[in-house]
Order: structure tokens, then C-alpha cells, then sequence
């Protein structure tokens, strides 16, 4: 089966003065279905790693096959559509657009790709009924509780049934209890054969995973 | 792989609304300078041109159906003998749309003394002895301050009458009809049977003793060469036609004997006027227009420095750089196409109000109404320009990096 994620030797240099080497060349290959964890302390390179797999970032040096093609040479335009279509980002403070309905947040996720207005919102009310919000679906964002907005912007990441889903700090800005809740979600999209990649400095979350790799100062081990 | 990230006209537009709704006051604040840029624009244009038309109608009420015959006669042409038949104004009466016509001229007194009592002449140098033939007299639009002014009975039986004007009347200190006073011009004595307070046309006829044609011809008789004019008022439009007939109607076989006075083309006037006092205001509205436009750039660049975490965002989601300048361009568009419909509107009250207050009727083009809220759409499009440019260079990373 061809591997979601293959990453060749890649690596990160933020040109200086001086050059900092943010990622240290790395070799990571995730199958269809896993749940990977990336754990490590803040400024360890997490998010470059995570802006490198969710296709907003290109490796300074070495190869990036997303799905089995090298997407690491692709310009602009070509990332984004894949952005667009096969990637879903769940962020640690939810990024929700308020003053809009759940439904409609959800719906953002398709704008970009094409999708009719009608069948948008159509699936929107899926994907909140999957993550258990189909009795908030007219609620303003700006309404609802931390954990019920972590649901939402799962919502959104999932509802255009992306091959990879990543998650920065999904539950950095919730309590234990609620934590575990939106913990479960993820669970739960990983036991119907999501491929999820989840960042985060605890290791409580990290031990989630199926598998977890560490980093720190910029190296994977 | 084939995939592309793409967005309906009509998705964009939308979410372009619902940025600007997402924060009314700010959006509203912001089309404040668009409004009153085309306001001032509207209003500014509504109300010269409002004047304009206003200006034009004084003179068309006046000038417009006015045209004066003169006699400028052949040179060798006797002194006794004027272009101006006996039946001049019957003639030109016949033309259709005279009013009112009839000839006058002032009278060749040997040397004209004008006295309210026999033998007494004082203070009255400068008064004026016309002969006005009634038709001309009506042309005047005489307001009579008493008594009457004199007819047809008068002129055929060439009747010693007089009507005066209220200068002249005043200098000659009659203020009473009733006990039948006479002036005295060359020691003939004229009964008084009418004073005029205002006239519209022929200003000297105030300063003026005014006798009957007929008695001034068997008096003094014909006028002296080329002094005789003619005063004809036409309805309103017919002027035009009226003065390139008139002189063929006084007299068919030498109608060059004649200089016709006609009033000037209500057009061209308008135009000039209208031009003049324009193109400075339009000058100002122009520059209040572009600090809107100004002010639209501002508040969109700093809202776009709010809306960095909403950019990374929709770039997370697939917007591709394009998307997102489109929808920032289409933001202060929308912007400037509210503050130029309310703008004209604002406009349009103004013009109103000040011709209500100046009794004036409003008069507003199509073509500054229909075109003004698109100027403020215009000044929104390009006001968006280079925020949009700076929105769609935001590295999607660094926009991400300050979601925290």
C-alpha cells in the first residue's frame, strides 16, 4: 500500500543571518491508518515538521511524497489544491470564524474546493453529527464551550474526507476532562481508518497514539 | 494528480459580505469618506446643474420672447420717412406667436421742455419724451400705479394724452389722477391718464413722458431717421422663428431695412454657465472622493493585519493566494458600492433640500445619479488594491505561527 507520508532526508534551513537549522534531516514513512504522535517540547521543531506534512511548507533539501508523489518540488498553486482536497488541520485554539454557525464553519473547509453551496452545508451537518454535534449545528462558534469548538474545527478538518489529518496541540487549550472527550474523537476516527498525525508536548496525549516518535532540537528518533 | 482549489464568483461575494457584516460599525466608518466623497460629487453636480436650469429660466422668461426691430433704413433715406409703415405692427401681429408689437421712438422735439405747469421747467432735464404705440407699451408688462394707459380710441383720434412713468411722474410732482393734472412738453399740455410703476422691459419708459404715435406725428411728426425700434414679445419658444420672419412680414420688398434683435439660444447660455461653476467643484468632490478612497486603503490594511490568523486559516483550507486577494478586493468594492449608493442618496436629499429652500426645481441628470454609486465602487476597488496584495502575500506559515 502506498504510505500516506515518505519523507527522504528532509530537512528545514531558515536562511540567517544566521542559518538556523530547524529540521535536521529526517526519514519517516506513515501508512494508511496510523495514528502517529509527535512529541517533544516547544521550540523542538514540531511545528516546522507539522508546516512541512500539512503542505505549507516545503523541506529546504530532500523528498516529500505525499500519497505516493514527490510534492516536495511542487509550486504554490499545487499544494494548495492538495490542501484543499486531501488535508485537514485541527489547530490549538480551534481558529473557528465567529459570529458564524457550527455548519458554516464546517462548510469553510469545502469553499476552496468546489463545492456547491447546498452540498457544503450537506455534509457539513455530517461531519458534526459524526464528532456529536448534530444538536449545535445553528449555534454560533462564539457560543460554545472549548471542547465543543474542538469538535467543530475536527468537523471541519474531516468533513472533505482528507487522506491525512493533522493536529497541533488539539488539546492545549482544554481541560483534562474535556481533553480526553475530544481524545476519544480521535480514537474513534483512527478506529474507522483515519490517518492521523497528532503534535503535542504531553505525553499523556502522545501515548495515545499507535506509534510515537519524538523530537527534539530538530532531530526525529 | 489533478486537483485544484477553486471558489465560485458567488461563494466569493459571499464571504466578502460576511466579512464586512462580521463588524458593521467598523465597515460602516469605513464607507463613511466613500459616502461623503459621492455625496459632495451628487450634490455638487445636482445643484449647479439645479441652478443652471434656474438661471436659464429668468432668462428664458424675459429675453426669450423678446425681439427688437430697429430701423437702420438705406443711408440716402429722407429724414421724414422711416422704414416703419403705419401698418407695421398690424403686420407683425399677424405673425403667429407675437404677443404683444408696436413701434416707439423718441420724439424730435425742437427742444424738448417738460413742466407739470405751463411756462415752469425745473429738475426735469433728464426726463425722456417717447412716442410708444400701445402694443409696445402692453410688450412692457406695464404695472400701472394709477390710472390707466391709454388705447386704440386714443391713437386714431390722436388724442393729447399721456401716461407716465414713476420717475417722471415723481420729478413732476404728480401723485394724483383725479383732478385730470397735464404736462407740458414744447408748451403743449398732455392730461395724464396713467402712471407706471415697474416695467420688464424698455427701463427708460420710468423716465418717460409717453404720448400716442398719432399725436406725436401730427405734433412733431415722423421720427428722425433710423431712431424708430420696434418691442415685440412672443410666446414663450416662438422668438426664434418670429425674428427670422419679421422683417420679410414689415416689409416684403426690403426687408435688409431692418436689424432684428433676437435673444440668445437658451442652449448655449445653459452650457456656459454650467461649465464655468462646475469644474471647481467637481475639482473638490474629486479630492473628498479620494481621501475616502484613502481612508477605505487605511482601515482594509489594518483589518487585514486584525485578519492574519483568518488568512492562514483559509489558506490551511485551500484559498490560494488569488482567493484571498479577490475576497479583500471584493470587500472594499462592496464597501465602496454601499458608501456610493448611500452617498447618492445623501446627495440627492441635498439637492433637494436646497431647491425646496430656494424655491428652485431640482434638476439631476441620469447620467450623475445612475453612474455615482459605481464611482464609489471604483474608489473601493482601487482603495483595495494594495491591502489585497499584502493579504495575499502572507506566508500561510507565518500567518499560522501567530495562531498561537
Amino acid at each position: 500500500m502506498t504510505p500516506v507520508i515518505r519523507l527522504v532526508d528532509a530537512c528545514r534551513t531558515f536562511p540567517g543571518p544566521p542559518p538556523v537549522q530547524a529540521l535536521h534531516p529526517v526519514n519517516l514513512t506513515v501508512e494508511p491508518g496510523t495514528y502517529l504522535t509527535v512529541v517533544g517540547p516547544s521550540g523542538s521543531g514540531k511545528s516546522t515538521l507539522l508546516n512541512i506534512l500539512g503542505l505549507l511548507d516545503r523541506p529546504s533539501a530532500g523528498v516529500y511524497e505525499f500519497e505516493g508523489a514527490d510534492v516536495s518540488e511542487l509550486n504554490d498553486r499545487s499544494r494548495t489544491a492538495i490542501r484543499a482536497h486531501q488535508v485537514g488541520f485541527v489547530f490549538q485554539s480551534f481558529h473557528l470564524m465567529p459570529l458564524r454557525t457550527a455548519t458554516e464553519n464546517v462548510a469553510l473547509a469545502q469553499l476552496y474546493a468546489g463545492a456547491g453551496r447546498r452540498q457544503r452545508m450537506l455534509d457539513a451537518g455530517i461531519a458534526l453529527e459524526r464528532v456529536g454535534l448534530g444538536h449545535r449545528r445553528s449555534s454560533l462558534s462564539n457560543t460554545m464551550s472549548g471542547g465543543e469548538r474542538q469538535r467543530v474545527a475536527i468537523a471541519r478538518a474531516i468533513v472533505h474526507r482528507p487522506s491525512l489529518l493533522l493536529c497541533d496541540e488539539p488539546t492545549g487549550n482544554l481541560d483534562t476532562a474535556t481533553a480526553d472527550g475530544v481524545l476519544d474523537l480521535l480514537d474513534e476516527l483512527h478506529r474507522d481508518g483515519m490517518t492521523l498525525v497528532v503534535i503535542t508536548h504531553a505525553s499523556e496525549v502522545a501515548a495515545r497514539g499507535q506509534r510515537t516518535v519524538t523530537i527534539r532540537d530538530g532531530r526525529l528518533s | 494528480m489533478t486537483l485544484r482549489s477553486r471558489i465560485s464568483w458567488r461563494d466569493l461575494g459571499a464571504e466578502a459580505l460576511a466579512g464586512l457584516l462580521q463588524r458593521p460599525g467598523r465597515s460602516a466608518l469605513t464607507a463613511l469618506g466613500t459616502v461623503l466623497g459621492v455625496s459632495a460629487f451628487v450634490a455638487v453636480l445636482g445643484i449647479t446643474g439645479t441652478a443652471g436650469n434656474q438661471i436659464d429660466e429668468r432668462f428664458t422668461a424675459l429675453a426669450a420672447t423678446q425681439v427688437v426691430v430697429e430701423d437702420v433704413g438705406p443711408p440716402d433715406m429722407p429724414a421724414s420717412e422711416g422704414s416703419f409703415g403705419p401698418d407695421s405692427s398690424a403686420r407683425v401681429q399677424a405673425l403667429n406667436g407675437v404677443v404683444h408689437a408696436g413701434v416707439w421712438w423718441p420724439v424730435p422735439a425742437k427742444k424738448p421742455s417738460i413742466s407739470a405747469a405751463y411756462g415752469v421747467v425745473t429738475g426735469t432735464e433728464d426726463l425722456r419724451f417717447l412716442a410708444v404705440e400701445d402694443g409696445a407699451l402692453s410688450a412692457t408688462h406695464p404695472k400701472l400705479q394709477q390710472g390707466r394707459l391709454y388705447d386704440r380710441f386714443h391713437s386714431e383720434r390722436g388724442e393729447r394724452v399721456a401716461v407716465l412713468g414713476a420717475v417722471a411722474a415723481s420729478r413732476l410732482g404728480v401723485t394724483r389722477l383725479d383732478g385730470q393734472p397735464a404736462v407740458f412738453v414744447d408748451e403743449r399740455p398732455y392730461t395724464v391718464i396713467g402712471i407706471v410703476s415697474e416695467v420688464d422691459r424698455l427701463p427708460e419708459a420710468l423716465f418717460s413722458v409717453m404720448i400716442p404715435l398719432s399725436t406725436a406725428e401730427s405734433d412733431y411728426g415722423m421720427p428722425e431717421q433710423a431712431a424708430a425700434k420696434m418691442l415685440i414679445e412672443t410666446r414663450l419658444g416662438a422668438a426664434t422663428v418670429v425674428a427670422e420672419q419679421v422683417a420679410v412680414a414689415l416689409r416684403p420688398e426690403a426687408p435688409e431695412r431692418f436689424r432684428v434683435i433676437s435673444p440668445v439660444s437658451p442652449r448655449s447660455l445653459h452650457d456656459s454657465v454650467l461649465g464655468d461653476v462646475n469644474l471647481l467643484f467637481v475639482l473638490l468632490a474629486t479630492i473628498s472622493l479620494v481621501i475616502g478612497a484613502f481612508g477605505i486603503a487605511n482601515t482594509t490594511l489594518v483589518g487585514i493585519l486584525e485578519r492574519t490568523s483568518e488568512i492562514g486559516l483559509r489558506r490551511s483550507l485551500g484559498a490560494r493566494r488569488w482567493h484571498i486577494g479577490a475576497q479583500f478586493i471584493m470587500e472594499s468594492t462592496i464597501l465602496g458600492l454601499l458608501g456610493g449608493l448611500v452617498g447618492t442618496s445623501l446627495g440627492v436629499i441635498t439637492v433637494v433640500i436646497v431647491s425646496l429652500a430656494q424655491q428652485w426645481t431640482a434638476v439631476i441628470a441620469p447620467w450623475i445619479i445612475f453612474p455615482a454609486p459605481l464611482v464609489g465602487a471604483a474608489a473601493g476597488l482601487v482603495a483595495g488594491i494594495y491591502p489585497a496584495w499584502r493579504a495575499a502575500a502572507t506566508e500561510p506559515v507565518e500567518a499560522l505561527r501567530r495562531l498561537g
